[in-house]
């Protein structure tokens, strides 16, 4: 057995290098910041606050997001019409949409100039803010309200449809359908959807950033970035870094306890066939419903191409040379975190551990500023942090994209290892055999997806870079948030397309890269 | 799109490729925009030092300062210019400075000016600047702006100087009652921005009705867009004012440029530029005099300002005091 | 000689208990009620599941050998191929598990495909072939590795009953060819008549000393007896 033994130990020793790594970069950077917090005064008037706004905006947003999601999703899920299946794929697409560009389409229709505000206006109302809590919450549930109403929407195609068959056959109601069929469903989803949303909501950074800041609206986040960028007080950078951590690892552990969805799921392209939702009023009701959330959904995106197009002619090259920056970290980001997520992935396999898995995932928990933070405190005796402010982007963002590679390489690779496992075993493949002719090939469309996430999320990523950031290498992100810090609105606009265009880009080729030709 | 990407590629190799030596000059973002001072005292400077001039924005005045401490003496900055008043003494602690060499500098000041560490370039007070077509009453004090409804924009104390100059300007006219007065003027606050930049494009897109800057704003509405209706809200509790410093990095590597610079700095080729690139007053008024609008301006009767030390000594609490107030 | 001593098996509430031997050469049915413990009798031989006791091969203990050290060669119920390899290539695992093939290895891959009756048929992906084909290619790789032992479980359930007949009667004659000690598992006594010498009954936990296929059917005992119902 002694090649068995082998091939499991480094398998094993591989994965806890890994494994290690991001442990290393999410709690070894928290102890180096409490270590540095040599004088951890108080937690402050201001810092109960933030933990306030935090703590009532996650709840808000993962409440309104969920408690929308479910006639959206039972709308989506008994209506079949032309466009549903474009629809329900653009309802992936917030999550690899960047925070800074979503908060530019948003200011351009909820704005005070913009197209909500000024409808308001000429019907004689008064416009509405979306800077502070309201901005806030709105961003956050434009980004979540898609991710709920596709896991709630799976739950409701999860239902077998035999069960409505049954249903229509022993002639239900809507109302008996709801109670015999989908309440059951939905105590299961909601849960689940509200904690992923809260956790998502929790850590939010960049669009507390642009949209609120101050006092009233500041997320300990954004709370951690003040205290480190403009105070220089390490010692509360550290407090709220600690506080920020064991709030988010709460959350997780909370999360993982109650079944977590995948988010990912495929096969959302068909309806259920119902009999008893044929009334012209919940026909009506449905398709109003589709309506609004896809124009919440496509207005602000449509707003950014709309306002982009003119102003791509006369970008300034800066923008260009942060968009080449941004491909790089974006690249750099793939390597990295297909490199951790691949040797954790294995080991969690072979040792059967949800622990190993749990703990990769963790990082979902972890704060991207509490990592820079730290790092920024162990790089700076030895060297000019600023100088690596691009290689740490894309560490902390392949760090930050492990927990859904994980979600997507565990399942496949167990997945792999029932099917294949004895049929290798047998033939004697292992180590690099069964990695390159076994693993590789097969898990091209995870890796694929995997590695189409880290770049998208690196590639938008307004977070760790504005805490390192020296003036004159920014990422596209961080010079499109300068470029709206000074009001600099077409070039902001031109840039915003080109980011958003080059976040999908990158997501689509690495994403299709991993479907075409790949064996089922 | 590969045409400029080349275009960029070719102009980094190109920055590389020059040997000339290069003066830094940290400052904040409004100052190097194409409309600001920035390029216009780039070439003037160039013109004579045969040197490269590289202004870096680093965010607003404030973060000047942060990002100063966060890299100590490993600093690239030769010169840093932006820090006001307010900021002087924190910056004079952080021992990063070294003394500017100048004997009795001519300067135009309200006050009279005593530091060895800095020098003014500009200054200017503050006020709430409001669109006369929109705003028909504005306010005349800091009550009455409490009463009315008017919505303000403002910037955060602790990453821009004007935000820093109205938390004292405040304090300076509430004293201890300062706390119960941001109370007041909570509701009526739109959002706090990071920079004063961020603050007066959201002002000028109609995002709220007053905007923290400065008794000089109305004339570059007047001056360059040919704009009256933008003015200054007078208050009769004073206006605060901010002066604007620069100083000299003690671990510069560029000694000789970065003196140069400093001398440069009160002379007509830069204080010509301030009054219509920055809208501010020069700290030196230029050979020709005030641009004509300057004279529409408001003129406070009673200048506030806590000096150096003494700012540095409220500082700290007046924030705090606002943060805790404002979160309510 | 194949024998198992005292082989035990424990997956926590179900047992399996062997103690038998396999003459070398011959063709072993191992039938019995499904969840008796056919399959993992099979696996604990092919070494995909730890067992206590003792294998042991001509005096040799496999007890602790990766299935690969064994001189066994499994062919499974379904997943012997991998989709994304060709048909060529997923015989040539069975000389090199590395793929690393030379010049001399590759002939050797198309004889063997010749030998199936697949000549040609090497660049195909096993989505491109029939499930009969598809059987012929795992028989193929099992030719090459030329292990003394073969195990077979249920390989051809999803074939139709032509089909299923022929590869029978093709591996039967494989075996005696190579002189290959087959086990197979079977739910299909059918399949024992056609081609097993001997019959290996798993019921209640144990697996039984194989009988002869003739003597077992014509006095079958109990277990076997409920099994085939009558």
């Amino acid at each position: 057995m002694a090649r068995g033994i082998d091939a499991v130990t480094r398998t094993a020793g591989a994965g806890a290098i890994a494994l290690a790594l991001v442990l290393l970069l999410t709690l070894g950077t928290l102890a180096a910041v409490a270590v540095r917090a040599e004088s951890a005064g108080g937690f402050g008037v201001a810092d109960w606050a933030a933990l306030r706004f935090t703590l009532i905006q996650a709840t808000l947003s993962a409440a309104l997001s969920v408690v929308l999601a479910v006639p959206i999703g039972r709308a989506f899920a008994r209506r079949r019409f032309p466009g549903r299946s474009l629809l329900v794929m653009l309802l992936g697409a917030p999550f690899i949409l960047p925070v800074i560009v979503a908060v530019f389409g948003l200011i351009s229709v909820f704005g005070r100039s913009g197209i909500v505000s000024q409808a308001l206006l000429a019907l004689g109302f008064e416009p509405i803010s979306i800077y502070g809590f309201h901005g806030v919450v709105l961003a956050h549930v434009f980004f979540n309200l898609p991710l709920a109403t596709r896991l709630v929407l799976q739950g409701w195609l999860a239902i077998p449809a035999e069960r409505f068959r049954l249903a229509a056959s022993l002639g239900m109601t809507s109302r008996d359908i709801s109670r015999h069929l989908e309440r059951p469903m939905l105590r299961e989803v909601v849960p689940g959807a509200f904690l992923v949303i809260f956790l998502l909501c929790l850590t939010s950074f960049a669009v507390a950033l642009a949209l609120g800041g101050g006092p009233r609206a500041t997320t300990i986040e954004l709370a951690i970035y003040q205290a480190f960028r403009l105070d220089f007080d390490l010692g509360k950078a550290a407090l709220l870094a600690l506080v920020q951590f064991v709030l988010g690892a709460a959350v997780a552990l909370i999360a993982l306890k109650v079944a977590l969805p995948s988010g990912f799921g495929s096969g959302l392209d068909r309806a259920v066939m119902r009999w008893d939702a044929n009334s012209p009023v919940l026909r009506a009701l449905d398709a109003a419903l589709i309506a609004l959330a896809t124009l919440f959904l496509v207005l602000p995106m449509a707003m950014i191409a709309v306002d982009g197009i003119p102003a791509l002619t006369s970008l300034p090259p800066s923008v260009f040379a942060a968009t080449l920056r941004s491909l790089g970290v974006a690249m750099a980001s793939v390597v990295l975190s297909i490199s951790l997520a691949l040797p954790i992935a294995a080991w969690a396999v072979k040792s059967r551990s949800r622990l190993v898995e749990a703990i990769g995932t963790l990082t979902i928990a972890a704060s991207p500023l509490v990592i820079g933070t730290g790092l920024f405190i162990l790089i700076f005796p030895v060297a000019d942090p600023f100088a690596f402010a691009l290689p740490v982007t894309a560490l902390v963002n392949a760090v930050m994209s492990l927990p859904f590679a994980l979600r997507a390489l565990v399942p496949a690779l167990g997945q792999i290892e029932a099917d294949f496992g004895r049929l290798a075993d047998g033939l004697g493949m292992s180590g690099w055999a069964r990695f390159r002719l076994v693993w590789l090939p097969r898990l091209r469309r995870p890796l694929g997806f995997s590695a189409g996430l880290a770049a998208a999320l690196s590639m938008g990523d307004l977070g760790v870079i504005a805490l390192f950031a020296s003036p004159d290498t920014p990422t596209l992100p961080l010079q499109l948030y300068r470029l709206l810090s000074a009001y600099r609105m077409d070039d902001a606009a031109g840039a915003a397309l080109v980011l958003l265009a080059a976040s999908l880009a990158v997501f689509w080729v690495f994403d299709r890269g991993g479907r075409v030709n790949a064996d089922a | 799109m590969r045409t400029p990407i080349i275009a960029a590629g070719l102009v980094g190799l190109a920055s590389v490729a020059n040997a000339q030596d290069t003066l830094t000059v940290y400052t904040y973002d409004s100052f190097v925009a194409e409309w600001g001072p920035g390029p216009v005292i780039e070439k003037a400077f160039e013109a004579r030092c045969d040197c490269d001039l590289e202004f870096v924005a680093v965010g607003d005045g404030a973060e000047i300062l942060s990002r100063l401490r966060l890299e100590g003496a490993r600093t690239e900055a030769d010169v840093v210019l932006g820090l006001d008043e307010n900021l002087a003494e924190a910056a004079r602690e952080t021992a990063l400075f070294a003394p500017h060499g100048i004997e009795s500098p001519q300067l135009d000041l309200p006050i009279e000016w005593q530091d060895e560490l800095f020098l003014p370039f500009d200054w200017g007070y503050f006020a709430f600047i409001y669109d006369k077509t929109k705003v028909d009453n504005p306010p005349t004090s800091f009550e009455e702006l409490a009463d009315s409804d008017l919505s303000i924009l403002i910037q955060d104390p602790r990453s821009s100087t004007p935000g820093l100059g109205l938390i004292l300007w405040v304090k300076a006219v509430y004293g201890e009652e300062a706390g119960a007065y941001w109370e007041r003027l909570n509701d009526q606050i739109v959002t706090v921005t990071k920079g004063w930049s961020e603050a007066y494009g959201m002002f000028v897109e109609g995002e709220a009705d007053m905007v923290l800057s400065y008794t000089t704003s109305p004339a570059y509405h007047l001056i360059a867009e040919d704009d009256d209706t933008k003015a200054a809200a007078a208050f009769d509790d004073g206006h605060y004012m901010q002066i604007e410093i620069a100083g000299k990095v003690a671990s510069t590597e560029q000694g000789e440029l970065a003196d140069m610079f400093m001398d440069f700095m009160l002379t007509d080729g830069f204080q010509s530029a301030i009054p219509t690139t920055n809208w501010m007053y020069p700290a030196k008024i230029p050979t020709e005099g005030l641009p004509d609008g300057f004279e529409t301006l408001h003129e406070p009767e009673s200048a506030l300002i806590y000096l150096g030390a003494e700012a540095e000594a409220i500082r700290d609490d007046a924030i705090e005091e606002w943060r805790a107030a404002s979160t309510r | 000689m194949l024998t198992l001593e005292n082989m035990h098996v424990d997956l926590g509430g179900f047992t399996l208990d062997a103690s038998l031997s396999v003459e070398p050469g011959r063709k072993v049915a191992i039938l019995g009620p499904s969840g008796a413990g056919k399959s993992t009798l099979l696996a604990a031989l092919g070494g995909y599941q730890p067992a206590s006791g003792r294998v042991l091969w001509s005096g040799t203990d496999l007890s602790g050998k990766s299935p690969a050290q064994r001189p066994i060669t499994t062919i499974f119920q379904d997943n012997n191929l991998f989709p994304h390899l060709t048909a060529a290539q997923n015989v040539g695992l069975g000389v090199r598990p590395d793929l690393r093939l030379s010049k001399g290895d590759v002939a050797r891959v198309d004889e063997a495909l010749n030998r199936v009756g697949l000549a040609g048929l090497g660049p195909r992906k096993p989505a491109a072939l029939s499930g009969g084909q598809i059987a012929r290619v795992a028989l193929a790789r099992a030719l090459l590795r030329d292990k003394p032992i073969m195990l077979l479980d249920e390989p051809f359930g999803a074939l139709g009953p032509a089909l299923r007949d022929e590869m029978l009667g093709f591996i039967a004659a494989l075996a005696d060819e190579t002189g290959a000690t087959l086990l197979m598992v079977s739910h299909e006594p059918g399949d024992a008549r056609r081609i097993a010498d001997d019959v290996i009954l798993v019921a209640d936990g144990v697996a039984h000393a194989p009988v002869p296929t003739a003597e077992i059917f014509a006095h079958p005992p109990e277990a076997l007896r409920d099994y085939l119902g009558h």
